[in-house]
């Protein structure tokens, strides 16, 4: 199979790199573009550690093809720090005793944050609804949710950057 | 010192800090085996056998060696050199002709099982190439339920190679004696820990220096060097294993499986590094699966309730080989089963069986996941053969706290169990206050007079911690008044440099956050006995206290010269010596580490450095114990338990940062839940795996995670370590199933209703349909 040339644009930055046609956003974001912050656990779509967001959608990384994502603007993980100053959401996370492992914390940390995008003023109810979309195995999730509850009104401010 | 001199310390063992590992996961900075690759590595697939059982008749791999970008592909015949996979925590024998090839030989055993290994340049192209390896297979009938009678595994040998023996007292007396005899058969279906990384690991050789690296190590890191270095005839010294950050393991992660030997082999013989990233369908078909066990058990029992004798006939479903555990998850489950309660007479026989399915080891709480639901079942069922409260019956049964330690005639993991502490009546106590059992018992009532099948459910548990038989670690005073430690224990992302640092912190007198905990890297430290069995807290914690006293005593001797002040009345806090008087001339840790340094004239005759290595040793496991309590509605249509509130009592002798116990206990009861109500793994007449994705091997989401209340206590301190501490690890997921089975019971107001676990709404419907037959 030949690799394809291939533009993306991740967290602001354009990466120029070459795939298949078959290979994976997961992947690409991986081993194309470095950024392995971005998980991948099952690659059918159930665990949602490759969670990252795609013009403003939360979407599963490793059920898209890198070349449907050209011209698209992809944010991960590591987008959400500005150097050493954490995202409210990550603090909270690290507050709250929300990780253990942390193999599924990426993939939480971008589903949240693509929910509250789209809806700042999210019911409880469809948040867990929301959070139910990803596995954890190691928390419970009792304290991703207490994390997210405290970190709610930390989290609205970062709509102004949604697209950087 | 006695507390009241140091009023100025900051105290870490009981404090829940923050942990020291979030930076790097939370920013996607960390780095899992996945995310770790080395210059020319080639990439390695495994072709799994499609059939449960048969004759290899063929393997062609014209067709995928011919791929472009294919370097190898192998099968038995070109690992015949390479030995199985050996065991090593079983005192059981004759189990070796059990054990499992690194690829099937003659024979394949399961759906799942290696068969050939294609290493490419690239891993689309190993699993493109994997695709066009031709097995032929003559398939032969699966042995597939363990309480059926065992056939051959091979000439000679049965698929039972061994029935446990456990017991002591006349347990034939105690039944000819008995009121009543209360008897019941109960199972457990098949799971596996599922952790939400797959296995991964990378071979390295380095002919530069002639050593063999194996990276993505986790769980027994040192056990598994030795094991390698045997295997490929190399010196333990010239084979290297590193962890990585480790995406959970909880038992399964950490063995050595078929995948550990061939990329080992494959980077020996090619010279250039051999990457391997399970994907999760493999994952589902060849990480080791769990619990799978039926027990017919009996209580003989005096008018009263007491329990005169047990006796349990116990069926394991070990899957198609012995790995790494040997025996011992079958072992275990009877010499742990009774629990807190006081059993005159005891007989019990495991029957360890082969059956053609995933081979089995151990899953957080193994043995007592599947325990705890089989004693509290019967726990019930004696009180409703009689009428009693269940509650009063376990009261009446417990052992009580002045009869601690309590020997209990039985063995467990190779050491005799001896309860070390504990006050089941009191904890029981305080339990049913925390979770306000009457109150819940009254609304659960109400809501069921009104319609609803609302039930509330109790388990007791006694877990096990803090096995031995040893733990050292290294520490290091560094010039910049950092503390180093190096232990042989492994994180698989329970926190543990945390808990390590808060007690070598509190110990010395420094901010944990000073603290560095370095781990999983076989060349920093020469023994380790890793992390498994609730044991890192307790082993790798007491090596550590002991370690920091001996670093706090070196530094205020030579401070105490220094300073010209007697030792006695100097102080270490926040890393800084200083007087208890509050005046003069201080000198902060890192002073004293260079102090001490090899040229400094001010060391005099002491050994250089600021810094000892320590040990513990421990011939006894400990035992926390706890009781979970659960309220569940089922929905008569569909046959779906939802379990709406959750409460755990825990007492774990010395909690050393109670938010992390917490967090243990929560995340082990998401995976009781799954256990008691949605996941297993489920194999058609064939023994075709049917629970290969996600979408059938159903875990708890956010969705099905009720509430949870925790009460830590530390009424019962372990004596076996001076702080007292026993193993978290476990306690949330072990009287899960027990807790949510009564609760279900109890909405249907139809004690001994539930006889399995997963209860699933299909099996909900069906024990529904037969008891309803049963009634007319």
């Amino acid at each position: 199979m030949d690799n394809h040339p291939l533009e993306l644009t991740i967290n602001g930055k354009t990466y120029k790199t070459a795939v298949e046609h078959r290979k994976t956003l997961a992947d690409t974001i991986r081993e194309n573009c470095d950024l392995t912050g971005t998980h991948v656990g099952c690659e059918h779509g159930v665990c949602g550690a490759c969670t990252v967001i795609v013009d403003g959608k939360t979407v599963r990384s490793c059920l898209m093809f890198a070349h449907q994502a050209e011209g698209c603007k992809i944010r991960t993980v590591e987008s959400l720090a500005r150097g050493d100053e954490l995202h409210p959401l990550q603090e909270a996370f690290i507050e709250n005793h929300a990780i253990q492992c942390g193999f599924c914390t990426p993939g939480f940390l971008m589903l949240i944050i693509g929910a509250y995008e789209n809806d700042p003023d999210i019911t409880e109810e469809n948040l867990i609804e929301v959070l139910s979309s990803n596995l954890c195995r190691c928390t419970g999730y009792q304290n991703i949710i207490k994390a997210v509850r405290s970190a709610s009104g930390g989290l609205l401010a970062i709509g102004s950057d949604a697209d950087a | 010192m006695p507390e009241r001199l140091r009023p100025n310390r900051k105290r870490f063992i009981g404090e829940s800090v923050t942990r020291l590992e979030d930076g790097p996961l939370v920013t996607g900075r960390a780095r899992f085996i996945a995310d770790l690759n080395f210059p020319h590595q080639l990439h390695a697939r495994i072709v799994r056998s499609a059939y449960a059982c048969g004759q290899i008749l063929s393997i062609d791999v014209r067709e995928a060696l011919a791929v472009d970008g294919v370097v190898a592909v192998w099968t038995a015949a070109d690992m015949a050199n390479v030995p199985n996979i050996p065991f090593r925590a079983t005192a059981i024998q004759g189990l070796g002709p059990y054990t499992q090839p690194p690829l099937a030989r003659d024979r394949v055993r399961y759906v799942g099982e290696p068969v050939a290994v294609v290493i490419a340049e690239d891993a689309y192209v190993a699993e493109d190439a994997a695709e066009l390896v031709i097995i032929e297979i003559d398939p032969a009938d699966p042995y597939l339920d363990a309480f059926g009678a065992p056939p051959e595994f091979a000439p000679g040998h049965s698929c039972e190679p061994v029935v446990i023996n456990k017991g002591y007292g006349d347990v034939d007396g105690a039944f000819a004696d008995a009121h009543r005899v209360i008897e019941l058969d109960l199972s457990i279906g098949r799971h596996s820990a599922i952790p939400m990384e797959t296995r991964g690991l990378i071979a390295r050789y380095d002919e530069a220096r002639d050593v063999l690296e194996l990276h993505g190590a986790a769980k027994r890191p040192h056990w598994n060097r030795d094991q390698l270095a045997d295997l490929f005839k190399l010196s333990p010294s010239r084979v290297e294993l590193y962890e990585n950050h480790v995406g959970g393991g909880f038992g399964v992660r950490g063995e050595l499986y078929p995948e550990d030997l061939i990329v080992c082999f494959a980077t020996l013989k090619l010279k250039r590094s051999i990457k391997w990233i399970e994907d999760r369908r493999e994952h589902l078909m060849a990480a080791n699966q769990s619990r799978e066990q039926r027990h017919l058990v009996r209580a003989a029992i005096d008018a009263e309730g007491r329990i005169g004798a047990i006796d349990e006939i116990l069926y394991h479903d070990q899957g198609a080989y012995v790995r790494t555990h040997g025996a011992r998850v079958a072992d275990m489950t009877i010499g742990l089963l009774l629990g807190p309660y006081r059993v005159p007479a005891y007989r019990a026989r495991a029957h360890y069986r082969l059956t053609n399915k995933t081979p089995a080891a151990t899953y957080r709480a193994p043995g007592r996941f599947e325990g705890s639901f089989v004693r509290e079942r019967l726990i019930e069922a004696i009180a409703n053969d009689l009428r009693r409260d269940p509650i009063d019956i376990r009261r009446l049964n417990f052992i009580a706290p002045e009869e601690m330690p309590y020997e209990r005639g039985l063995s467990a993991l190779e050491t005799e169990v001896v309860l070390d502490s504990g006050d089941y009546d009191g904890l029981l106590g305080k339990a049913l206050a925390f979770a306000d059992w009457d109150s819940l018992r009254a609304k659960a009532a109400e809501r069921r007079s009104a319609g609803e099948l609302v039930g509330i459910g109790f388990g007791m548990f006694v877990e096990k911690s803090g096995l031995g038989p040893a733990e050292m670690v290294d520490m290091t005073v560094e010039t910049d008044g950092s503390v180093t430690i190096v232990t042989g224990a492994a994180s698989l992302g329970q926190g543990m440099e945390t808990v390590i640092a808060q007690i070598c912190a509190d110990t010395i007198g420094t901010d944990y956050r000073r603290i560095r905990v370095l781990h999983g890297d076989t060349n920093r430290i020469p023994y380790g006995f890793g992390a498994h069995a609730s044991r890192v807290t307790v082993m790798t914690g007491e090596a550590t206290r002991r370690a920091a006293v001996i670093i706090r005593a070196k530094a205020l001797d030579l401070a105490a010269e220094i300073l010209g002040v007697d030792a006695a009345k100097l102080d270490i806090i926040d890393g800084v010596v200083l007087s208890l008087e509050g005046a003069g001339e201080t000198l902060d840790l890192g002073e004293i580490a260079r102090h001490l340094g090899p040229t400094s004239p001010l060391r005099k005759d002491r050994e250089p450095g600021l810094s000892t290595v320590a040990w513990y040793h421990s011939k006894h496991m400990n035992y926390p114990y706890g009781v979970h309590i659960a309220q569940v509605r089922v929905d008569m249509e569909t046959g779906q338990v939802a379990v709406e509130d959750y409460a755990v009592a825990y007492d774990v002798g010395r909690a050393i940062n109670p938010a992390l116990v917490e967090a243990q206990i929560v995340g082990g009861l998401a995976q009781g839940i799954g256990g008691a109500l949605f996941e297993e793994f489920l194999y058609d007449d064939n023994g075709q795996p049917l629970s290969v994705t996600f979408a059938d091997y159903r875990m708890v989401t956010a969705s099905e995670m009720p509430p949870v209340k925790v009460l830590i206590l530390e009424d019962a301190p372990s004596p076996l370590n001076p702080l007292g501490i026993k193993g978290a690890g476990e306690g949330g997921v072990n009287a899960a199933g027990a807790a949510i089975a009564s609760a279900i019971d109890d909405a249907l107001q139809h004690p001994g209703f539930v006889r399995q676990l997963p209860v699933t709404p299909q099996y909900i419907r069906r024990r529904l349909a037969e008891t309803r037959a049963l009634d007319v």
